[in-house]
C-alpha cells in the first residue's frame, strides 16, 4: 500500500516537471544565499580564530609602552627581576610594492606557536641553529612564497599554511634587522605562572602599561557587526527564498486535492499520507538543499576575495580568499533548508490534514486563506512598533538589527491589507463593468500573490535602504576625500633624515611642507594614533569637522586643545569640551572631532610640539606638499630625481584618490551583489505565484471569455494586473527603503564601524529600480498570458462542463 | 622538533643529562666546535667563566641540607650553556643558549622549575670575576665561587643560600680531562665539594632555616657521549668521615663504562678508572610512568666501600622539558653519609 501511494505521490511531480523543478530551485536559493553567507563568515571566523591561535594573540597579557617601543634593556630589566616575561618586535616592511607585516618573537623564551610547532614536526624540520642565528630563517605562507623568494638579500624562506595572510613570521634576532630596529622591542607578553615573589612592575617598569589580555581589541569582536550585518542579509535572501517555496508546494497540494481524496477513498489513512507526504517533502528540501550548498559553496567562493578586501581594508583583519568545505556551515544549510520547507510547507500540511474525506476538489477552499486580513495587519504593525521599541530601550548593534527586522517584517505583514485597501478604492472609482471586474479580480487574487508580493516588497525595500546607504556612502566618502587628501604630493623618504633633506629642499619652492607624522599609542580604549600637525590654512579651511567648539584650530595649535576622530568620540562618548586623557601626564580637552572613514582605530590630532613631547622620536619620514596642481607632475619627477627616491615614495593625489575609491568599492561589492540575488529571488517568487494561481484562475476566466471578451485582451489584462500589484508594491516599498536607509546609516552604521553618514536621495535609482520591478513582473506575467493566448476556446469550455 | 626540544637534544650530548637513543647521531661531530685534550691547564679565575667555543658547558650545584628540626631537604641549582655555533655575539644575534633548572626536595615533596635565555642580551650568561652565573632573577655570585649566594624561586618554592668553601676545588679523571667513553669522548670537568651552606627555604608553608653541605660541578665539552651510550648514573656522596667520592656509569649498548674520584677530607683525589666502582640497582619505584632505581648497592673494593644508596624520596623527577631524575640520597652500609643522585635516560 505505501509504494502505490510513493507512487501516486510521485506521478504528480512527473506531470508537473516545472513545478518540481521550481520547488528545488527554489530550495537550492534559498539555502546557496544562506549557506554562502555562512561560509564566507565561518571562512572569517576560522581565519581570526587561527591567526589568534597561532600567534597566541589575546591570550596572555601585555605590556606595551604608551608612546613607542620598549627598549631591550627594559626586557632584560624585568628578566632579572624574576617576571617571566617574552619580547616581541613586530612592524611592516614593504616587499616590491606590497606591505607585509614582520613579527618577530624570541622563540627561546615565547610560548610555542602552532605555526612553529607544525613546521618542526614536518617531514623535513628545519636546524633550529639556522633558526636562531643569523641569517636566520622567514616563515610565511605560501602565497607570500613566491614574493619573498624572489627578492635578494632576504634570509631563506619556509612556507606553513598555519599562518595568518600577509605575515612573516621569524625569530626577533632577524626580525629586529629586517625592520632596523635593532635592540628595540614592540611588546613584552606576560607569561602564565609567574614565580612566587615578584617586585610589583609599578616599581620596575613604571612607564609601561599592562593591557589585560581581555581588553585586547581582538579581530572577532571588531568584525562582529559586519558578520552580522552579512548575516542579517543571508537570512533576508533566505525568506525570500522560501516564498517561492511556499508558493510551490501550496500549488502542489492543491493540484493533488483530487488524487488525495481519491487515496482516502481507497482506505489509505490520514495519518500515513501525512507521513509520507512529510518524507517526500525531506527528501526534496535535502535534494534542494544539496543543490544550494553547491550553489553556495561556488557563491561563496565567488565573494570571498572581495569581502577579504573588505576586511582588510575596514579592520587590517586578514582572511584568506580561499573557501573551504566546513561541516559547520553545510549542516547549518541542509537544516535551514529542511526546517525552511517545513515552514513554507506547514500551513499547506495542516490544511491537508484537516481536509474531510468527501471534501470537493475545488481550489477555492485553498484560497480562502485571509492572508490580508486586518489581524495580520495589526500583527505587523505591532512588529514595527515592537522593532522601534526595542531601538529606543536597549539600544546598540542587535537592537538595531531588531528594528530593521520588525520593520522588514510587520511592513510585509502590512502589505496585503495596504493594498487590498488601495483596490477597493480603485474599485469604487471604477467605471463600467470590465474595469469593476478587473480591480474586484485583483483583489480576489491578492491572498494568493500576497507572499510573492511580500517578497518583493522586502527585496525592493532592502534594494532602496542599502542603495541609497551605499550612495550617500559614497557621496560622502568623495567629499571627505576631497577634504583630506588636500595635499597635491605626498612623499615618504626613507629615514628621518633624508626627510630634513626634502623638507628644506622643498621649501623654497611650494607654498607649504606638512610633515605627517604619528605614533600608536597605547590606550585604554584600545590602540590610539596620535598625530601631529603644523599650524597652516589647509587644516583651517578643509580639516573635516563634524563638530567643533569656537577657536578650534588655535587651541589645537597653541597645544591646548586635541581633536579626536569620529569612532573615537562615538565609541567613548567623548565630545568638544571633555577631555581626553592622552598619557598619563598629558590630558588636553578636545577641541572638535572628526570624520574619519575606513579606519577601526582610534585617532586624535595635537600640535606638532605636542606631539614631539609624547614621542620625540616619531617618524619625521611623510609629508603633503601644497603646490599648484599644475606643478604637482613636474615636481614629483624633480624629488624622485634628486633625493633618488622610488616611484611610489611620491604619489599625486588624484592617484591617492583612486586607490582610496578603489578600496571603497570593494567594500560594497558584496552587497550589491547580494541586493541583486535577492531581487532575482523575488522575481522568481512572483513567478512560482503567478503560475500557481493560473491553474486556478481558468474558472474565473472562462466567464468573462464567455461574456464577450477574447484571449487577446484577457491576456493583456493579465499582464497589467502583474505589473499593477508590482508597481503598488514598489510604491509602497519606497518608504520603507528610505526608512531602512536611514536605519543603516543613523543606527547600524554608527554601531558596527563607529561613522554616522547623512543620507542622501537618489530618485533616478529608485525610477531605475521600479523600471526593473515593473520588467520583472511583466515577464513574471508573461508566461500565464501567453498560456491564455494560446489556450484553445475548448479547454475554456471545458470550465463550464468539468465538475470542479 | 621543537627549538626547546632541540636544546635538549644538544643537552643530551651531556652524559648527565642523556636519554633516548634518537640522539646518538648527533653525538658524533663537533662541528666547529673545540674539542677537549688531555693536557689542559686550567687558567683560574677565567674558567670559572663560559667557553663559548664550547658546545656545552655548565655550572652544576646541589646540596643536602637540614631544617633546625632535623628534618632533611635537597636543593639542585643548574644553569646549562649550550651553543648554536661556536663563538658569542651581541644582543639577539648570541648563538649562545642558556637553561636553567631549580629544584627543592623535601622527604615528601620535589619541587622544580625551569628557564631558558639567549645569551647577548644580559638575560643569562656567567662572568668570572667577579663571579657570577645567573638566568632572570636566579643566580650564584660572590668574588670568587669560594663564597657565593645562592638564589632560585619557582612558582611555589625558592631558596636563597650563602655557601662558603671549606676546602679547595678538585678535579676529576686526568687533572680535570674526564674521560666518558672506551672510545676516548672527555670532558673538561672539576668540583668544589666541600661547601658548608646555611639560608633560607621558601615553602608554601613558609620559609625554613636550613644548614648542610653543598656541591659544585663545572664541566665543559662539544661531543662527550659515544653513540651507543643512552644514560648516565651519577653519584655525589659525601661520607660523614669526610671523605667523598664521584661516580657515574654511562649506560652502553655494548658495555657500560665507569668512572669515580675518591676525595679526601682534605682534597686529595685518587681517579678510579673504569670498571672498579660496581652499581648495582636493589629497588625500582614508579616515577612518571617510569621504573625509575630509587635504592642502589654501590661498591668499591679497592677503598672497602659497600653501601646502601637510597633516594630520600623517590619523586624527584624534574618534568622539565627534558626529564630526567636528580634528588638527594642516605648513604648507608660500610660508610653512611648523604649526596646527590642523578639518573637519565629511563
Amino acid at each position: 500500500m505505501t509504494m502505490a501511494v510513493i507512487q501516486a505521490l510521485a506521478s504528480h511531480w512527473r506531470a508537473h516537471r516545472l513545478q518540481l523543478m521550481t520547488l528545488l530551485v527554489g530550495l537550492a536559493l534559498a539555502t546557496g544565499l544562506w549557506s554562502a553567507v555562512q561560509a564566507i563568515n565561518a571562512e572569517a571566523r576560522a581565519s581570526y580564530g587561527r591567526a589568534a591561535d597561532q600567534l597566541a594573540l589575546g591570550q596572555f597579557d601585555e605590556l606595551h609602552h604608551p608612546n613607542g617601543p620598549i627598549p631591550l634593556s627594559r626586557y632584560v630589566e624585568l628578566r632579572r627581576a624574576g617576571w617571566q616575561v617574552a619580547a616581541v618586535l613586530e612592524g611592516p616592511i614593504r616587499i616590491q610594492g606590497q606591505t607585509v607585516r614582520v613579527l618577530g618573537v624570541d622563540m627561546v623564551a615565547y610560548p610555542a606557536l602552532p605555526a612553529i610547532t607544525q613546521m618542526e614536526q614536518s617531514g623535513t624540520p628545519p636546524d633550529p641553529a639556522d633558526m636562531l642565528t643569523a641569517p636566520g630563517l622567514l616563515l610565511t605562507t605560501p602565497a607570500l612564497g613566491p614574493l619573498l623568494n624572489g627578492q635578494t638579500g632576504l634570509p631563506p624562506v619556509l612556507i606553513s599554511d598555519a599562518l595568518p595572510p600577509d605575515l612573516i613570521l621569524t625569530d626577533i634576532g632577524v626580525a629586529e634587522v629586517l625592520l632596523n630596529q635593532s635592540g628595540k622591542v614592540s611588546h613584552l607578553i606576560i607569561l602564565p605562572d609567574q614565580p612566587g615573589a615578584v617586585p610589583p612592575l609599578t616599581d620596575i617598569a613604571p612607564e609601561l602599561d599592562r593591557i589585560l589580555a581581555r581588553e585586547q581589541l581582538d579581530t572577532a569582536q571588531l568584525t562582529h557587526s559586519f558578520h552580522l550585518n552579512l548575516s542579517a542579509f543571508g537570512l533576508l535572501s533566505f525568506a525570500v527564498g522560501l516564498f517561492i517555496v511556499h508558493g510551490t508546494v501550496g500549488l502542489a497540494f492543491a493540484q493533488r486535492r483530487g488524487m488525495i481524496r481519491t487515496l482516502r477513498a481507497l482506505g489509505v489513512s490520514m495519518r500515513r499520507l501525512v507521513w509520507l507526504i512529510m518524507a517526500e517533502l525531506s527528501v526534496l528540501a535535502i535534494i534542494g538543499g544539496t543543490l544550494g550548498l553547491v550553489l553556495g559553496f561556488f557563491l561563496a567562493g565567488a565573494l570571498l576575495p572581495d569581502v577579504a578586501a573588505t576586511l582588510r581594508g575596514l579592520y587590517g583583519a586578514p582572511i584568506s580568499g580561499q573557501i573551504s568545505l566546513q561541516p559547520q556551515w553545510a549542516l547549518s544549510g541542509l537544516a535551514m533548508a529542511l526546517g525552511g520547507t517545513f515552514l513554507a510547507s506547514g500551513h499547506a500540511l495542516y490544511r491537508l490534514s484537516r481536509m474531510p474525506v468527501l471534501s470537493g476538489a475545488g481550489l477555492q477552499a485553498w484560497r480562502s486563506a485571509a492572508s490580508g486580513s486586518w489581524i495580520v495587519a495589526i500583527a505587523g504593525v505591532a512588529a514595527i512598533v515592537g522593532g522601534i521599541l526595542a531601538l529606543l530601550l536597549f539600544g546598540g548593534l542587535v537592537a538595531g538589527f531588531v528594528m530593521v527586522a520588525g520593520m522588514l517584517v510587520g511592513s510585509a505583514l502590512v502589505l496585503p491589507y495596504a493594498l487590498s485597501l488601495v483596490l477597493i478604492l480603485f474599485q469604487r472609482s471604477a467605471k463600467g463593468p470590465i474595469a469593476q471586474w478587473v480591480w474586484s479580480d485583483m483583489r480576489a487574487q491578492l491572498p494568493g500573490l500576497s507572499l510573492a508580493l511580500m517578497a518583493l516588497l522586502l527585496a525592493l525595500a532592502a534594494n532602496i535602504g542599502v542603495g541609497t546607504m551605499v550612495s550617500s556612502f559614497r557621496l560622502t566618502f568623495t567629499g571627505w576625500l576631497d577634504q583630506r587628501l588636500t595635499s597635491e604630493l605626498y612623499v615618504t623618504t626613507a629615514t628621518d633624515q633624508q626627510g630634513r633633506d626634502v623638507a628644506e629642499w622643498l621649501s623654497f619652492q611650494v607654498d607649504a611642507v606638512l610633515p605627517i607624522r604619528s605614533v600608536e599609542l597605547a590606550h585604554s580604549s584600545g590602540p590610539l594614533f596620535l598625530y601631529g600637525i603644523i599650524d597652516d590654512q589647509t587644516y583651517r579651511e578643509k580639516w573635516p569637522l563634524i563638530s567643533a567648539s569656537d577657536g578650534v584650530w588655535d587651541r589645537v595649535i597653541d597645544g591646548t586643545a586635541v581633536l579626536v576622530n569620529e569612532q573615537l568620540a562615538r565609541r567613548e562618548n567623548l565630545w568638544p569640551g571633555q577631555s581626553l586623557v592622552i598619557t598619563p601626564t598629558l590630558t588636553l580637552t578636545i577641541a572638535g572631532v572628526y570624520s574619519d572613514y575606513g579606519n577601526p582605530t582610534g585617532q586624535a590630532i595635537v600640535s606638532m610640539p605636542r606631539l614631539d613631547e609624547v614621542a620625540p622620536n616619531a617618524e619625521a619620514r611623510r609629508f603633503g606638499i601644497r603646490v599648484a596642481p599644475g606643478r604637482a607632475t613636474e615636481l614629483a619627477q624633480a624629488l624622485r630625481e634628486e633625493f633618488d627616491l622610488p616611484p611610489r615614495a611620491v604619489v599625486q593625489q588624484a592617484v591617492m584618490k583612486a586607490q582610496s575609491m578603489a578600496v571603497f568599492e570593494k567594500t560594497f561589492v558584496v552587497t550589491s551583489a547580494l541586493n541583486i540575488l535577492t531581487l532575482g529571488v523575488a522575481g522568481f517568487a512572483i513567478l512560482t505565484s503567478l503560475l500557481t494561481l493560473w491553474t486556478q484562475r481558468l474558472p474565473q476566466i472562462a466567464p468573462v471569455w464567455a461574456l464577450g471578451l477574447t484571449r487577446t485582451e484577457l491576456a493583456r489584462l493579465e499582464l497589467l494586473r502583474s505589473v499593477l500589484l508590482a508597481a503598488l508594491t514598489a510604491v509602497l516599498a519606497l518608504p520603507l527603503g528610505l526608512a531602512l536607509a536611514w536605519a543603516l546609516l543613523s543606527v547600524i552604521n554608527v554601531e558596527a564601524f563607529g561613522w554616522k553618514l547623512p543620507m542622501y536621495l537618489f530618485p533616478l535609482d529608485w525610477a531605475y529600480l521600479l523600471g526593473l520591478t515593473l520588467l520583472a513582473a511583466a515577464i513574471a506575467a508573461a508566461l500565464p498570458a501567453a498560456r491564455l493566448l494560446r489556450m484553445p476556446p475548448a479547454d475554456l469550455l471545458k470550465v463550464f462542463a468539468n465538475e470542479r | 622538533m621543537n627549538v626547546r626540544t632541540w636544546l635538549i637534544v644538544l643537552l643530551l650530548l651531556i652524559p648527565g643529562l642523556s636519554r633516548a637513543q634518537g640522539y646518538a647521531g648527533l653525538g658524533g661531530s663537533a662541528e666547529g666546535f673545540t674539542v677537549p685534550q688531555p693536557d689542559y691547564t686550567f687558567q683560574f679565575p677565567q674558567d670559572h667563566g663560559p667557553h663559548p667555543e664550547y658546545r656545552i658547558e655548565w655550572w652544576y650545584l646541589t646540596a643536602n641540607l637540614k631544617g633546625e628540626d632535623g628534618r632533611d631537604y635537597g636543593i639542585q641549582w643548574t644553569l646549562f650553556r649550550s651553543a648554536l655555533k661556536p663563538h658569542e655575539a651581541e644582543g639577539w644575534q648570541s648563538p649562545q643558549i642558556w637553561m636553567g633548572h631549580a629544584a627543592l626536595t623535601t622527604p615528601d615533596k620535589h619541587y622544580f622549575a625551569e628557564r631558558l635565555s639567549r645569551g647577548g642580551i644580559g638575560q643569562a650568561g656567567v662572568t668570572a670575576e667577579p663571579f657570577e652565573a645567573w638566568i632572570d632573577e636566579w643566580h650564584m655570585r660572590g668574588d670568587d665561587p669560594s663564597a657565593v649566594n645562592l638564589s632560585a624561586n619557582g612558582a611555589d618554592f625558592g631558596y636563597d643560600l650563602q655557601l662558603t668553601a671549606k676546602g679547595p676545588l678538585v678535579f676529576h679523571g686526568q687533572n680535570g680531562y674526564s674521560v666518558k667513553s672506551a672510545d676516548g669522548q672527555a670532558s673538561y670537568y672539576y668540583s668544589q665539594p666541600f661547601y658548608e651552606v646555611q639560608g633560607l627555604l621558601r615553602l608554601p608553608d613558609g620559609d625554613v632555616p636550613v644548614t648542610g653541605q653543598g656541591w659544585l660541578d663545572r664541566e665543559w665539552s662539544s661531543q662527550p657521549l659515544a653513540a651507543d651510550q643512552s644514560g648516565w648514573d651519577w653519584f655525589s656522596l659525601s661520607f660523614d668521615d669526610g671523605d667523598k667520592m664521584m661516580a657515574f656509569r654511562l649506560r652502553g649498548e655494548r658495555s657500560d663504562f665507569t668512572a669515580a674520584t675518591w676525595i679526601t677530607a682534605d682534597g686529595t683525589t685518587t681517579a678510579i678508572p673504569d670498571g672498579e666502582v660496581a652499581f648495582e640497582p636493589l629497588t625500582t619505584s614508579l616515577v612518571a610512568g617510569r621504573d625509575i632505581p630509587v635504592r642502589w648497592r654501590v661498591t668499591l673494593p679497592t677503598r672497602d666501600l659497600d653501601v646502601e644508596v637510597s633516594a630520600l624520596t623517590p619523586d624527584a623527577w624534574m618534568a622539565t622539558r627534558f626529564e630526567y631524575w636528580e634528588g638527594p640520597v642516605q648513604i648507608s652500609g660500610s660508610h653512611s653519609g648523604r649526596g646527590y643522585l642523578e639518573m637519565t635516560g629511563y
